[in-house]
């Protein structure tokens, strides 16, 4: 008995030791990046010019900074601008760069019994839907779209609760998904809608608020605080991300026919 | 459903190297599991199986517990002391196949053990005690009541595996869902589920039961074999 206790013991250690191998990269990164297939492009060519793995972690912006701070990855791919300048100002990020952008869109029902089609002004374009008491799926899981609505509300002046205001605390597929079953009203990124457009009969009933912005950073995570860090490889991933190829890749990116993403790094 | 039965057949006939390794990370980490599981738990079952001592129920009522632990619970648990802001930070063990394995073997093993000791519990005593009159060493009175009791015993590994290969939370909590990597088929099942995907989530999710039923199947077959 003793016997198999003590080969048991060596199997853990074995299993524990395994994934001391090196030449792995860790990005945390938004489901809107990895979902929109934007990743699946991206990163083949860098990891044959490179010989690194990257590991993506697909997760919502909060969550991808949080797995920053705990060191537990070595580089963010994220949107929210706000939160990322704390990242860096607090120590946990080094040499955040701009990638790309693209924008934020309300979403919503062809009927649009709340009557935002066409709207310039987002914040007055929620306050009308809450004042409607249309229903509204928020985000509700601190991810880089749900601050935007966050901001968005603020701005509005309003605090959104009540019946119509539905927190789903899930990712952007399936609040799109959830928004189309309610008939409801969302904002969305126009990556996640694209990449979902022929699921659902939901409109982009309001865009082109210079509010509803929504540019990437890319940000490494600080070697000085986190030794194990695999600084160096993170700063590669930066520098191809942000080289002409990279950006070419990233402005050449199209589903449905449309373009998903608009690289800033590199300006002509 | 008839679709996504369909596309589970086009997507195996196609030989998607994808698909196939997933189905594969899947298989592999839910059986080294369990098998690590079971060399804990097969000792640990018969002895409180077949001995006495202070304290047997208490234990047994713990494992009773551990049974109903929701497997987000334990990826919680598991997560908070492999993160680097954890106290096995240094291991650098979240993320990769090996933390999938912690979780699961802390998910099965007290079903498993739980399974062993009521199996060896129903076993004929005069086993053990004949065993120990004709002077058998402690190891072989152990091997020979688990070969004893092996039917019973299949059947305890078999549910902890359905309970490991079957389960999300561990596996996307410590293990991440990264691509060619960690990806298993129930987290590709909720990746595919959250793009909206849901005939090819169900499509992953009966090459899931296919797999299930083959082990199963094999594992059967060979004790009928035996018997």
């Amino acid at each position: 008995m003793k016997k198999v206790s003590g080969i048991a013991l060596a199997l853990c250690l074995v299993a524990a030791l395994l994934p001391a191998q090196s030449g792995r990269l860790r990005l945390a990164t938004t489901t809107s990046t990895e979902n929109s297939g934007l990743l699946a492009v991206l990163l083949p060519p860098f990891e044959a010019k490179t010989d690194l793995k990257v590991d993506v972690i697909a997760v919502g912006t909060g969550q991808a900074l949080r797995l920053g701070e705990a060191g537990d990855v070595d580089v963010v791919l994220v949107h929210a601008r706000e939160l990322e300048d704390r990242f860096v100002a607090e120590g946990y990020g080094v040499n955040r760069r701009d990638v790309m952008h693209n924008d934020f869109i309300i979403l919503g029902p062809s009927s649009d019994p709340a009557g935002v089609r066409g709207m310039k002004d987002s914040a007055a374009a929620l306050k009308r839907i809450a004042d409607r008491g249309a229903v509204f799926v928020s985000r509700g899981d601190n991810s880089g779209t749900h601050v935007k609505e966050q901001s968005l509300w603020k701005a509005a002046g309003l605090k959104p609760s009540g019946r119509w205001y539905r927190e789903a605390g899930q990712g952007m597929g399936p609040v799109i998904t959830m928004t189309n079953d309610l008939q409801s009203y969302t904002l969305a990124d126009r990556g996640t809608y694209l990449s979902m457009k022929d699921k659902v009969q939901l409109r982009v009933l309001v865009e082109g608020d210079p509010r509803l912005f929504n540019p990437y950073g890319i940000i490494a995570v600080n070697p000085d605080r986190f030794p194990h860090a695999a600084y160096f490889e993170a700063m590669q991933l930066i520098a191809w991300m942000t080289s002409v190829e990279g950006q070419q890749i990233i402005g050449d990116y199209k589903v449905e026919r449309e373009l998903l993403f608009f690289p800033d790094a590199v300006t002509e | 459903m008839l679709g996504a039965f369909g596309q589970a057949i086009r997507l195996l006939a196609a030989g998607d190297r994808e698909v196939y390794f997933i189905a594969w990370t899947s298989l592999r980490l839910s059986l080294v599991s369990v098998v690590i599981a079971s060399a804990l738990s097969l000792p640990l079952g018969f002895l409180i199986g077949l001995k006495s001592f202070r304290g047997k129920k208490a234990l047994i009522a713990f494992l009773n517990t551990l049974m109903a632990l929701p497997t987000v619970v334990v990826g919680l648990l598991v997560y908070s002391f492999i993160s680097r802001a954890g106290p096995f930070g240094s291991l650098g063990l979240l993320f990769t196949p090996a933390a999938i394995h912690i979780g699961q073997i802390i998910l099965c093993f007290p079903l498993i053990t739980s399974l062993v000791y009521s199996a060896l519990s129903r076993l004929d005593r005069r086993l053990p005690e004949t065993l120990i009159t004709l002077g058998a060493r402690p190891a072989e009175i152990f091997r020979m009541t688990i070969w004893e009791g092996r039917i019973a015993i299949l059947s305890a590994l078999l549910s902890g595996f359905g309970r490991v290969v079957g389960e999300v939370g561990v596996a996307m909590m410590l293990g991440g869902n990264i691509r060619w990597y960690t990806r298993t088929l129930t987290t590709a099942i909720a990746l595919e589920t959250s793009k909206g995907e849901f005939e090819l989530g169900l499509a992953l999710g009966l090459i899931l039961m296919a797999i299930a039923f083959l082990v199963n199947f094999t594992l059967h077959g060979v004790i009928k074999h035996e018997h």
